[in-house]
């Protein structure tokens, strides 16, 4: 795929364009409009979100054309989804073509070139049709060639068409003219630095207007070398999109990535592009036709495919190509006495190597993930072939693990990792998928006979519903190792909690690099009990350290750590009115906005690349696994986009409130004489060491007490980016496409992470707008420097997650947004995200950290829960053991 | 009142309150159980065509039906009352053999509107009352062949829809039209053709009258019948810049509103709504009562989606009288306010992202 590094760049297909593609034209030609129209199905299956239609040829009837081909693609509705562009310099085709399409077009191409009055006509015709309109820089003089010119033409076609026309100028798009380079002649080889400069001025200069191009002009003297012109394209558009251009007639499929052309050309390339030294052309010349080899780049990448069998194999699952894997593999099951040897052989011995690899950190998470996917399409030819000989022989595995994400629980991009990872290292996995119950758990492990059990979660209840799956394996007799994984997870939490109610061996698996390691030193039968007792003896010891740790951390009595709060100078503080007070929807939210607003670190850390973007691209270790995930990343975001695979939904309010003591109050009405619901914060408890008395910290502290006479307001929200994302998931796991399933889903969080950002950004500018005049880059947002803040509940400073339940009732988010809640409060779709707003300038973030039972008591009877419960749910924050005595009975049986 | 007069205060009326359309009018002609005869009348007698059916045809010869039937809605509410002229293209009329009659049913229609408008405005010089020139799909497709073996041919082109629409626009006009609606749209590409005619006879004329657009959602698919969403419906014809966007016919107010709700997102223009008075029971009868009807258009309303209501088939003054009582003092929709971006169509939308 192309590596545009923008997903704002619009790609428009030209195989349905008798000047850019032979067969199609040929085609047409021979009156084969049935094939014809499969070309252009071919061209939207494939991506393409515009098609451009050219029929300007001399031996064609093109108006005749034009009219018969837009009518039959009307009447292909997987075709007809996309827009058109009509695209013929000459304006009776143009005009055919407009009175064809329903849709809104794009026309290409007018320009100044017969003069103003006929320009004008056309223009206004064409907005009359209701088109978009590309502008060649061509005036009387001729065609625009240097930076100056361009955007001279630009400029004037621009200001006659936005003010003689009334265009609208976002429907604008220029064509700047890209020309020839490295022809020989002097005067052309600043073509391409013109084009880009030009682009930078239009942009400025006519605000609004895009600007577009035909690529391949710009390698023109090179035909005959298709890898030196992709190179070109490729090289062009790298600094083209940044300069501004926005849209182009380009063959994707023929473009490589940057970064994929190899260093010497694409140096050689980049000289002449941007016109860096005067025998650039000649030193392209010079190694041109080293990287001729007639097919391209195809060419170089396929002498593997002249190797012997096994190795293809080999090669295929390292560097993640499913292309060929089918043939290669129905080749060596007619080699092989059974169909169960190819998998045994020549398929397990290049997972070893991918294995070794990345054991050895040489490849990377997105990289083995993309051979797990090689690696489950070519075992889903052989099963059938397996099956039939129904002797039932299975090969044995390294061992075979149950994989769960915890009952209440919906989060398994780590999980569905660490079980590609697994499988890849010839472990079967029994994959149970989400919300899976305890005893469900217990009974798949046994039913499967599994030899290790892995358990994952993300949300803090789960981490008490681990430790419930403990207890019961103890209880029912089991003796199998437990794995424990998943963001909230700790090895503090699994040494001192999970691993005292469970004689079998428990480990704590930091990573998915590490999984392997793992599950194979717990197999082995040699080392296996020696590792098990070591890590029982570490954890031991962790426990003690935690133990004498404890002692030292002291707690205030709740009503010391209620008297230090923070207190706010309310008598001159005037709380800032919402300009929308109420509940405002967002339905079906335009996710291309959303796009430019996501924080990529957290992406790259889903799949265990650490570093800060975008210096991680360029990064000497992990910088070329990031630049592919990177461009599957890109690739992914423009069809999640222009196909709309996600729906994103959201519903804000801001309720007038007050609180008293650590509790909130939300009023029907701004009269607030009716109480509408009631919301309660914890506050933290730690002691303050002398000098350093800061005060102990409830979220209750920034909202007015009511005594206060300040009539102050709270915000909450829920947005998903999420919507429709598990069936398109299910569609790539179905096809043994995990990596797209992951790369998926880790990008319907950052989506719905970017959607949280941009709806707290609009509730501070636009619906509470106490910050209207804000302006902010992407960077200083991510780094939230604003006033205001958007704790969600089960986050550390208002850990308790059954008060989402409070929020999700106040929203009615599961009806107006589709967000559901699990029993333990996890949000559905996973890729959503819930919150309060306070708006008060001095609002941070904090954690409540560890508190003690009085002050749970106290927030148990304010929510009318019991103590027992209330405990339960905030187990993770509970600075002493609730359950100390139920575990000596435990142990004591 | 001049229409200059009535059309300056347009605007202001649309952003204080919400606007009241008519209700249908074949289901009140049905009322009267016109034969062949009631519809030729004396000058038509001998016309070699059957004409019953040929609802446009009683403004010539029978007025007082029709003038009445516009006194009644007017009576009922309605700020805007539609002419009777859904059908009078001369690609439609040619059922009939009356292709020649179009500009004259056109201006003759927009006359009687205008005449019992006028006689309302008249008892109440508070309230204008507005006449809609109404233009219909006709009853061919631009985009759509008839032909299931030959999927390229079309029974119509833009250019003969364009100038039978300029015709009939021509007519509504010059009989006293003050805005011009193009409704009832299978076809969007029928549409763009009547927009076009539009704009070319307001030029012609010096003129600048309200455009009030309004499609239909066939059924549940949320799709217009040549197969366009709610946004791409809406983005092959903003360019017009009209004064409203709506739907109507199809369906009732409850399978209506997901896509009055999408429109009412999306559009910077004013919404129209104006649904069938439920889905026709097995007698081919419309049967949902008033209060339900104007109940369900209220809570439009009040949930800030519309500036335009009424009724489509099978809807009577009753309907509209109720409509217009639930809808009082309720604030009118905001238009929204779309970032500007090239949004394209094909049969879905297609927005270029931000740069």
């Amino acid at each position: 795929m192309t590596a545009p590094r923008t997903a704002s760049f619009i790609n428009i297909g030209e195989r349905t364009n008798v000047t850019g593609s032979a067969k199609f034209k040929k085609l047409v030609l021979d009156g084969n409009y049935e094939a014809a129209l499969d070309v252009a199905r071919e061209q939207v299956t494939n991506g393409a979100q515009v098609i451009d239609v050219n029929m300007d040829e001399a031996m064609l009837d093109s108006e005749a054309a034009m009219v018969r081909f837009l009518r039959l693609i009307g009447s292909e509705p997987d075709i007809a989804r996309v827009p058109v562009m009509i695209d013929s310099s000459k304006w009776s085709v143009i005009e055919a073509g407009l009175k064809n399409v329903q849709g809104k077009p794009i026309v290409n191409s007018i320009s100044l070139k017969e003069g103003e009055e006929l320009f004008v006509a056309q223009a206004k015709k064409i907005r009359r049709y209701g088109a978009a309109v590309v502008v060649m820089a061509f005036d009387e003089k001729g065609q625009a060639d240097t930076r100056a010119r361009k955007l001279e033409i630009c400029k004037r076609s621009y200001d006659v068409l936005v003010n003689k026309v009334g265009f609208p100028p976002e429907d604008i798009i220029f064509d700047p003219n890209i020309f020839a380079v490295a022809t020989g002649i002097e005067e052309h080889n600043n073509y391409a630095v013109d084009f880009i400069e030009a682009t930078r001025d239009i942009r400025r200069e006519c605000p609004g207007a895009h600007i577009s191009g035909g690529l391949s002009n710009v390698s023109f003297s090179f035909r005959g070398n298709n890898t030196v012109r992709a190179a070109m394209h490729s090289v062009f558009l790298y600094h083209a999109i940044p300069a501004g251009m926005d849209m182009g007639i380009v063959n994707a499929g023929e473009l490589p990535v940057y970064d994929d052309i190899p260093a010497e050309l694409r140096e050689r390339v980049e000289d002449v592009i941007l016109n860096r030294r005067d025998d650039a052309t000649d030193r392209l010349l010079e190694v041109a036709d080293k990287y001729k080899g007639g097919e391209k780049k195809k060419a170089a990448d396929l002498s593997w495919r002249s190797l012997p069998v096994k190795e293809r194999l080999a090669h295929a699952l390292v560097h993640g190509i499913d292309e060929f894997i089918d043939t290669d593999v129905e080749e060596a099951r007619l080699a092989a006495e059974r169909p169960l040897h190819v998998i045994e052989g020549p398929l397990m011995d290049g997972m070893n190597v991918v294995g070794d690899l990345f054991g050895a950190g040489k490849m990377f998470l997105p990289q083995v993930v993309k051979s797990a996917r090689v690696m489950k399409k070519a075992v889903a030819w052989l099963l059938p072939y397996i099956e039939a000989e129904k002797d039932g022989a299975k090969s044995e595995p390294a061992g075979r693990v149950l994989m769960a994400t915890v009952k209440g629980d919906v989060h398994d991009i780590g999980k569905n990792i660490v079980g590609v990872v697994l499988q890849c290292n010839n472990f079967e996995v029994v994959d149970l998928g989400v919300m899976v119950p305890c005893a469900r758990i217990l009974e798949e492990a046994k039913a499967h006979n599994c030899n290790v059990i892995g358990l994952s979660g993300l949300i803090t209840p789960s981490l008490d519903e681990m430790v419930y799956v403990a207890r019961e394996m103890q209880r029912t007799g089991m003796k199998m190792p437990l794995l424990i994984g998943g963001a909230t997870t700790s090895k503090v939490h699994t040494a001192v909690k999970i691993d005292p109610n469970y004689d079998g061996p428990v480990v704590h698996v930091l990573d998915a690099s590490r999984a392997v390691g793992v599950a194979q030193s717990l197999l082995n039968p040699t080392n296996g009990p020696v590792y098990t007792a070591k890590t029982k003896a570490d954890y031991a010891a962790m426990r003690e350290a935690h133990a004498a740790s404890q002692l030292t951390r002291s707690r205030l009595p709740f009503t010391q750590a209620q008297a230090n709060a923070l207190k706010l100078d309310w008598a001159s503080y005037s709380a800032p009115q919402p300009l929308k007070p109420g509940v405002t929807v967002f339905d079906d939210y335009d996710l291309a906005e959303l796009v430019a607003r996501i924080d990529w670190k957290p992406f790259f850390q889903a799949w265990e690349l650490h570093g800060n973007f975008p210096a991680i691209l360029e990064d000497d270790k992990v910088g070329e696994s990031a630049r592919a995930l990177w461009a599957d990343a890109q690739a992914m975001l423009q069809r999640i986009v222009g196909e709309k695979w996600l729906r994103a939904n959201a519903v804000v309010a801001l309720w007038p409130a007050n609180s008293i003591g650590d509790d909130i109050e939300l009023y029907t009405d701004n009269t607030r004489k009716t109480v509408l619901d009631r919301l309660h914060m914890l506050r933290q408890q730690m002691a303050r060491d002398p000098g350093r008395e800061r005060a102990n910290l409830s979220l209750a502290d920034y909202i007015a007490p009511k005594s206060s006479g300040v009539a102050d307001w709270i915000g909450g929200f829920a947005c998903t980016a999420g919507i429709g994302l598990d069936e398109r998931a299910k569609t790539f796991e179905a096809a043994h496409d995990d990596y797209s399933a992951i790369l998926l889903k880790a990008l319907g969080d950052r989506l719905a992470e970017a959607f949280a950002e941009r709806l707290h950004e609009r509730v501070r500018t636009e619906l509470w707008g106490y910050a209207a005049g804000e302006t902010l880059t992407n960077e200083q947002l991510i780094a939230e420097e604003y006033r205001g803040i958007r704790p969600a509940p089960g986050y550390p400073a208002c850990p308790d997650h059954t008060e989402k339940s409070t929020l999700f009732r106040l929203l009615d988010a599961t009806n107006i947004a589709g967000i559901t809640l699990t029993e333990s409060f996890a949000m559905l779709p996973t890729a959503a995200v819930s919150g309060w707003y306070f708006a008060h300038p001095d609002a941070k973030y904090f954690g409540v950290a560890k508190i003690e039972r009085d002050q749970v008591a106290d927030y148990a009877a304010r929510k009318g829960m019991s103590l027992p419960e209330m405990e339960r749910w905030l187990a993770p924050n509970l600075n002493y053991d609730p359950d100390a005595a139920e575990r000596a009975a435990v142990t004591a049986a | 009142m001049t229409r200059a007069e009535r059309l300056s205060r347009l605007r202001d009326i649309a952003r204080q309150r919400i606007l009241v359309i008519d209700g249908a009018m074949g289901t009140m002609i049905q009322r009267h159980n016109l034969q062949e005869e009631d519809y030729r009348g004396t000058r038509f007698a001998d016309w070699a065509h059957d004409v019953k059916g040929n609802n446009d045809l009683l403004s010539v010869t029978q007025p007082k039906i029709i003038y009445d039937i516009h006194a009644q809605y007017l009576d009922a509410g309605a700020d805007i009352i539609e002419t009777n002229t859904f059908n009078s293209t001369s690609i439609s009329l040619a059922d009939y053999g009356m292709e020649k009659l179009a500009y004259e049913l056109n201006f003759e229609g927009a006359k009687l509107a205008r005449q019992a408008a006028d006689v309302a405005e008249a008892a109440d010089p508070t309230q204008p009352r507005y006449v809609a020139g109404a233009l219909g799909p006709t009853n061919r497709t631009a985009s759509i062949s008839p032909v299931v073996t030959d999927p390229g041919f079309r029974n119509v082109d833009f250019d003969e829809l364009r100038l039978a629409y300029k015709e009939q626009t021509a007519g509504l006009i010059d009989g006293g039209s003050d805005l011009l609606m193009v409704e009832t749209i299978f076809d969007t590409l029928n549409a763009k053709a009547a927009l076009f005619a539009i704009e070319e006879v307001l030029e012609e004329k010096g003129l600048d009258l309200p455009v009030l657009i309004s499609g239909t959602i066939t059924d549940r698919s949320g799709r217009t019948l040549s197969g366009q969403t709610t946004e791409a419906f809406w983005n092959s014809l903003r360019h017009v810049k009209p004064f409203s966007v709506g739907l109507n016919c199809a369906l009732g107010a409850d399978l209506m509103r997901p896509y009055i709700q999408e429109l009412s997102r999306i559009a910077d223009v004013f919404v129209s709504a104006y649904p069938n008075a439920g889905l026709p029971n097995e007698f081919g009868q419309y049967d949902e009562k008033p209060e339900h009807m104007a109940s369900d258009l209220q809570g439009w309303a009040k949930d800030g989606l519309v500036n335009i209501v009424g009724g489509c088939c099978g809807s009577t003054p009753d309907h509209i009288r109720a409509i217009a009582q639930s809808v009082k003092g309720l604030p009118p929709r905001e238009p929204a306010n779309p970032e500007r971006s090239m949004r394209l169509s094909g049969l879905e939308p297609f927005t270029m992202p931000a740069f």
